[in-house]
């Protein structure tokens, strides 16, 4: 096989540019963060090896002079022999190396959210008109006494005997998953954080510090503390309104992350606390966690060092077991529990782990609520759901299935202009986000995405209270782990048990 | 000053009495009668303030403390100086495992030996150098994913074997002395092994000295060289082990 018709092949898109139409104003080789375009002296030339489809240069042409169009050079069909399988053979076999990639998986596995129908009133018990009703979507994440023990005050009214334990509030049921800054721009940060604040609504800062300018956002920011401890110290324990141990990710259970030397800039250096241009490694496991018990050190630790002010949040990846390792997880004493299902978002993830491991989060969600539901100890923690939310009806179904709250992490870079290329792991990012080369992440105008932010959470926290006041209750309250409201199509029996929901007509 | 004792206290009424004091700007506290209370030191910030303890306190000394000294006369168990930030603990006895874990700042001064996993995680930015120094021998996984920082093992008391498997393996980052002479064959390819030269030596002079005062031993002795230096190839072990894929 000779280089040029490997190169050829590699070539999935072409970037397809009408010469009638391009009026040589070159925007496209500006914007392109790949070098896919360039100026031969008379006309655009296009690369079409470099092309990643991630749409920036057609969004910006301002004749409409470019189309993006699927290599029409086929590879011979097979259903068993996929154009990718034999794509990444060829590549390994000249490397040698892991296959990664960005974002969560794109094979197409069952999605059960799309397989869950929701119930609403008709006649008997009738819906509530959300346009005229009050409907209640406030939520607090935290640990919940197991009844509530009420004393009166002088002048008559109720006061809790017992102080409630410490609660992040949000005022609607969302919140920005975790993406640290070196997987994303500071600027991609800043975006969620002020449509965070806007909205009355918390992000995660991910495990890559707290850089000086998001310090003003505490109050909307939990932080988190990963394997690597980047960026970790008491100032920073105590800079946000909970603190968040992760475990795992979604896409990549079980192991660790490699945030490449080449992103490590002086800003980043500083802000994780390591030489600029070294690999920012992530263990798989904190080496100071090998049990349970363990992880309680560690939970109490954090506890100790925030004087029991917020609460402590555990994110793990849906796995086989997930359930039992949730039950421990809230006898450690978390009093949140972030599940991250298998569809979900990475920055970087060999492709190998992302495409066959873990399971997806409409089960895992299932399975933990009713086990900590049967072992009585579901008001101890709340339950954060992820793993590629992609509508409102996602979330309110995770909901549902048991969710306190859910997170949005791919959802939330589409409204920044992601079009789910999946190279996040490469830097070249055209849209900004998944990028440190300032002349990409300057183009990211946080308060213009974080108005776009706020509009997608208020847009989809309307719907939602639309389908509440169709289900005939007044509260997002009245509906967390109602599976009764649920019913499920085209599933087989087991899968309706382990969901516990019924099949559609019953 | 004030004195508490620890008898019977549980690890969080003696943490916030520790904490109270501090608050109320008491810069000496003594511990008696410790036995095995986690997470003393826990968070705590300010300069001058030193914490002496008598007695074996529980696991996560110090864990990240910000500024203060802890001095132990005993020995401690596992995971002493987790995530510090500044500071110095001081300690007479033997360390148990995961000695420094992730610690970005600040010293550890050890007077025995310790277990696994020492200083895993270590780093380092411009002027904060985290810097633990042991008097004995450790386990294995010294130095494990070290990404900054300084760690510096002495090997008195005549240990015969200085440490034990996967020294330095994953490092990429920071450096480790050696008082003795090892073979390095066995040990991790990622990391090279060098005699120290001047300059290492005129970075190490003052804590070495302050170690020889702290537990009165012999200045010259403790600084007679020559000392031994590892330090890693890379600083992107790993950069090697990828191929974009395709999907």
């Amino acid at each position: 096989m000779t280089k040029s018709s490997f190169t050829n092949i590699q070539s999935e898109y072409l970037a397809v540019i009408d010469h009638a139409k391009c009026v040589r104003c070159k925007r496209c080789i500006q914007n392109c963060g790949w070098g896919t375009y360039s100026f031969g002296g008379d006309k655009i030339i296009a690369d079409h090896s470099k092309c990643v489809a991630c749409g920036r240069c057609y969004t910006y042409c301002p004749e409409g002079a470019i189309s993006i169009l699927k290599n029409p050079t086929v590879m011979r069909e097979n259903g068993n022999w996929q154009d990718y399988h034999i794509k990444n053979i060829w590549r390994q076999s000249e490397t040698g190396g892991i296959a990664i990639s960005g974002m969560g998986t794109p094979l197409k596995y069952k999605k059960y959210f799309d397989h869950i129908l929701l119930d609403a009133c008709q006649v008997t018990n009738p819906p509530i008109d959300p346009l005229r009703e009050p409907m209640e979507l406030k939520t607090f994440l935290g640990k919940k006494p197991s009844k509530l023990e009420l004393d009166f005050n002088e002048d008559g009214q109720p006061v809790l005997k017992n102080p409630m334990p410490p609660q992040i509030e949000l005022s609607t049921p969302f919140i920005f998953a975790p993406m640290s800054y070196g997987s994303i721009s500071l600027n991609a940060q800043k975006a969620m954080a002020l449509a965070a604040r806007a909205l009355g609504i918390v992000m995660n800062i991910g495990e890559g510090g707290l850089h000086d300018e998001m310090v003003p956002f505490g109050k909307n920011i939990i932080v988190q503390v990963a394997s690597g401890r980047f960026g970790v110290n008491r100032d920073y324990l105590n800079s946000g309104v909970a603190v968040e141990i992760k475990i795992g990710q979604g896409a990549k259970p079980g192991i660790g992350g490699h945030l490449p030397g080449e992103k490590i800039g002086a800003d980043i250096s500083r802000t994780r606390m390591i030489p600029a241009g070294t690999d920012a490694i992530s263990p798989a496991p904190h080496h100071d966690i090998y049990s349970i018990e363990d992880l309680r050190q560690l939970i109490y630790a954090i506890k100790e060092a925030i004087n029991y002010e917020k609460p402590v949040s555990v994110k793990v990846a849906a796995v086989h077991n997930i359930a039992a390792i949730v039950s421990g997880i809230v006898r450690a004493g978390a009093d949140i529990v972030y599940i991250d299902g298998f569809t979900g978002g990475t920055g970087a993830a060999p492709i190998i782990i992302r495409d066959n491991v873990g399971i997806p989060i409409e089960i895992a969600l299932a399975q933990v609520d009713q086990r900590l539901r049967e072992e009585g100890i579901r008001n101890e923690a709340s339950l954060i759901a992820a793993g590629s939310i992609r509508t409102s009806a996602d979330a309110i179904k995770a909901i549902a299935l048991g969710a306190d709250a859910v997170a949005i992490g791919t959802a939330a870079l589409v409204v920044m202009g992601c079009h789910i290329c999946g190279k996040c792991h490469t830097g070249n990012c055209s849209w900004g986000i998944t990028t440190q080369r300032p002349e990409l992440t300057r183009r990211l105008d946080p308060e213009e995405y974080g108005e776009k932010l706020y509009n997608l959470i208020n847009a989809w926290s309307h719907e939602m209270k639309d389908i509440l006041g169709a289900m005939g209750v007044n509260s997002i309250e009245s509906l967390r782990g109602s599976r009764e409201r649920l019913r499920g199509i085209e599933l087989t029996d087991s899968e309706l048990k382990v969901l516990g929901i019924k099949h559609a007509g019953m | 000053m004030i004195t508490i004792d620890a008898k019977g206290l549980h690890y969080k009424e003696l943490n916030k009495i520790i904490r109270e004091s501090i608050a109320s700007g008491i810069k000496n506290v003594f511990l008696e009668n410790v036995n095995g209370q986690y997470y003393i030191g826990d968070g705590i910030k300010g300069d001058n303030i030193t914490i002496t303890v008598n007695g074996v306190p529980g696991n996560d000394l110090g864990v990240f403390m910000d500024g203060p000294s802890i001095i132990v006369n005993n020995n401690v168990q596992d995971n002493v100086g987790n995530t510090m930030n500044s500071g110095k603990i001081t300690i007479k006895g033997d360390a148990g495992d995961v000695v420094g874990y992730g610690m970005r700042g600040g010293r550890i001064y050890i007077r025995g030996n310790a277990g696994y996993r020492i200083g895993i995680h270590m780093k380092g930015y411009n002027e904060q150098i985290p810097i633990i120094i042991i008097g004995g021998k450790v386990g294995s996984f010294f130095g494990e994913y070290m990404a900054g920082g300084v760690m510096v093992l002495l090997g008195l008391n005549n240990s015969e074997e200085l440490a034990g498997e996967y020294f330095g393996v994953g490092m990429h980052g920071g450096a480790i002395y050696l008082k003795k002479k090892i073979d390095f064959s066995k040990y991790s390819k990622e990391v090279e092994f060098l005699e120290a030269n001047d300059d290492d030596m005129a970075f190490l002079k003052k804590y070495l000295l302050e170690y020889a005062k702290d537990f009165n031993l012999s200045s010259e002795d403790l600084i007679g060289g020559p000392f031994y230096k590892i330090v890693p190839s890379s600083a992107r072990p790993y950069a090697h082990l990828y191929t974009s894929s395709s999907l």
